[in-house]
């Protein structure tokens, strides 16, 4: 026996604890305003999907998700695509300067957006990238290429060194054998650093409000006009953030066989 | 696994650097500009020298006391998350299913808060703390116990704490999972065979084996949580008064709420520091903890 005493009570209370909150939130998207103000209940007693329609049929509102995800995919596949080869290069190699280059990635990672939200105002307007989404996918390059880097570092040392070798002396060429060998074999690697660069880009936001006015507002920006002269929509900010949950819901969902794995970092 | 010394894997490496370096080195380049200038305006600069680190670092002065409030205000609060978050996120892992669907069950349900954008997260505590709609805002209150956090310092920290633990705790919980998967289930058959404990094979086996994933968690819990933003913005809008203004809320106040440009660069400089300092002494311990691991692996 390796688990703890009363372990199903413990784990019962904590995923309570974490549901508790969110069924709030869906509760409160299926009711009208008048409710939510005027009563405490429990579950929608009038259950409406006005709040739901307003968001699907609003332009300003649905293309909020549109910009979110838009940046969000241009910066999964830039930071994977930049991140394999140096990964690799780290994993196999020594090189001058390698331990400082990596501790310096890693000190990205850790490096606050508040820090970087003025000068990526003043950089990206500079070179008229500001308020698209390229400006925020590459923003948010700084935190997520080198967690990529990180991430797959670890799954391609899990490929024993002979594998290399035996493809080169079969004559594959290193590009032939990154694409025919390597990526197939830390494919599941490649999917966790993707599941993580699209979590972090896509619950960031101070530095994607910073970069966008308009054209590329993401969604989480768009929430904030939910507060007008007449008072809080709550019933709308409700179910826009129900809807901001799903695409996380989705990712999970496909990943979930490799969420313990890719969490530690493929360093277990 | 020897490495080999090869020099080209610097091309391999270039990109990387590249974008990186254009994200980091670049605007920081701008800060570290801004920091030693002051301004009248109209884009004219002048030379400032250490003026603005003198006034950042002297408490006495307006700018240095909301510095340091803030600083030691951020320490606090990364404190006691870590003191809850730890602890508990290792309860948790090892209260978790070992087999069939429930395991699959419980590390969805776990991972979704952690993939709520962050200002949602805010919303939703937001929302369920408010004592006329939300949840726990109004069953406290309906107990009897006078909770609002707009109001009252005690319970705007106390709901930007609960919310935390809400947010991470299963980051924690999910690394230590998957230390502990790793382990053989001989080494729990030689403990059974020993007689030994629960707490005995929770400190000679399960514990030692979470070491470098534990460090994982402490460094990013510890990382995030000292430049926390979006959340508790949202909720309390780093109130009441000053009493939830973390580091990052007083720098963007600074910087984007009075474009006060020089003040913010040196806090920014300064802010930086203490996270590459903080970055360092990590690497470090897990960089020797790793080398130190190696040579007794299977000899437990």
């Amino acid at each position: 026996m390796h688990s703890i005493p009363g372990r199903r009570i413990v784990m019962a209370l904590y995923l309570l604890f974490l549901l508790l909150p969110i069924y709030w939130l869906v509760n409160m998207s299926f009711k009208t305003n008048g409710e939510i103000v005027s009563t405490m209940t429990l579950w929608p007693h009038q259950p409406t999907l006005e709040n739901y329609r307003t968001i699907f049929t609003d332009p300003s509102w649905y293309s909020g998700y549109i910009n979110s995800l838009q940046y969000v995919v241009i910066n999964t596949v830039l930071s994977i695509s930049f991140a394999l080869p140096a990964a690799y290069a780290f994993s196999r190699y020594r090189f001058l300067g390698d331990k400082h280059l990596f501790f310096w990635l890693l000190s990205n990672r850790m490096a606050p957006a508040a820090v970087y939200a003025l000068p990526f105002f003043n950089l990206y307007s500079a070179i008229n990238l500001f308020d698209t989404p390229w400006a925020v996918a590459l923003a948010h390059c700084l935190f997520n290429v080198p967690l990529a880097v990180w991430i797959l570092e670890g799954f391609v040392s899990g490929v024993p060194r002979e594998i290399d070798e035996t493809a080169f002396l079969d004559g594959y060429s290193f590009p032939r054998f990154f694409v025919k060998i390597l990526i197939p074999l830390i494919a599941s690697g490649i999917g966790v650093a993707a599941f993580f660069c699209f979590m972090f880009s896509w619950v960031e936001l101070l530095l994607a409000r910073t970069l966008t006015s308009v054209n590329a507002k993401p969604i989480a920006a768009v929430m904030t006009r939910t507060v007008s002269a007449a008072g809080m929509d709550w019933g709308l900010l409700a179910a826009a953030g129900v809807l901001t949950i799903i695409p996380g819901a989705l990712v999970i969902w496909f990943v979930r066989n490799y969420i313990a794995r890719g969490f530690a970092l493929g360093r277990v | 696994m020897e490495k080999i010394v090869n020099q080209k894997a610097w091309f391999l490496v270039l990109p990387v650097f590249a974008i990186v370096a254009f994200s980091a080195i670049l605007p920081l380049m701008t800060v570290v500009n801004y920091s030693v200038q002051d301004t009248f305006g109209n884009n004219q600069f002048f030379w400032n020298g250490v003026g603005w680190f003198k006034e950042l670092l002297d408490p006495s002065t307006d700018l240095g006391g909301r510095f340091f409030a803030s600083l030691w205000r951020n320490l606090a609060f990364s404190a006691i998350i870590l003191a809850i978050e730890v602890p508990l996120g290792i309860v948790v892992a090892l209260a978790m299913p070992r087999h069939g669907w429930s395991v699959a069950a419980c590390l969805v349900i776990m991972a979704l808060p952690l993939l709520i954008p962050w200002n949602v997260v805010g919303t939703i505590w937001q929302i369920f703390g408010r004592p006329d709609i939300g949840l726990l805002g109004y069953t406290l209150n309906g107990l009897g116990i006078n909770y609002n956090y707009v109001s009252n310092e005690f319970d705007a920290w106390a709901t930007v704490v609960v919310m935390d633990v809400w947010h991470w705790t299963s980051l924690v919980a999910l690394l230590c999972y998957a230390g502990l998967k790793s382990i053989p289930d001989a080494y729990y058959q030689a403990a059974q065979i020993d007689g030994a404990s629960r707490w005995a094979v929770f400190k000679a086996i399960q514990l030692p084996k979470m070491h470098r994933v534990l460090l994982i968690a402490v460094l990013l819990r510890f990382m995030d949580s000292f430049m926390i933003y979006t959340e508790p913005f949202v909720v309390t809008g780093g109130g009441p008064g000053n009493s939830t203004t973390f580091i990052s809320i007083e720098l963007v106040k600074i910087a984007l709420g009075q474009f006060d440009l020089g003040k913010a660069a040196a806090l920014s400089i300064v802010y930086n520091l203490i996270i590459i300092i903080v970055c360092w002494v990590f690497y470090t311990v897990m960089t020797n903890a790793g080398a130190e691991r190696r040579p007794t692996e299977g000899s437990v």
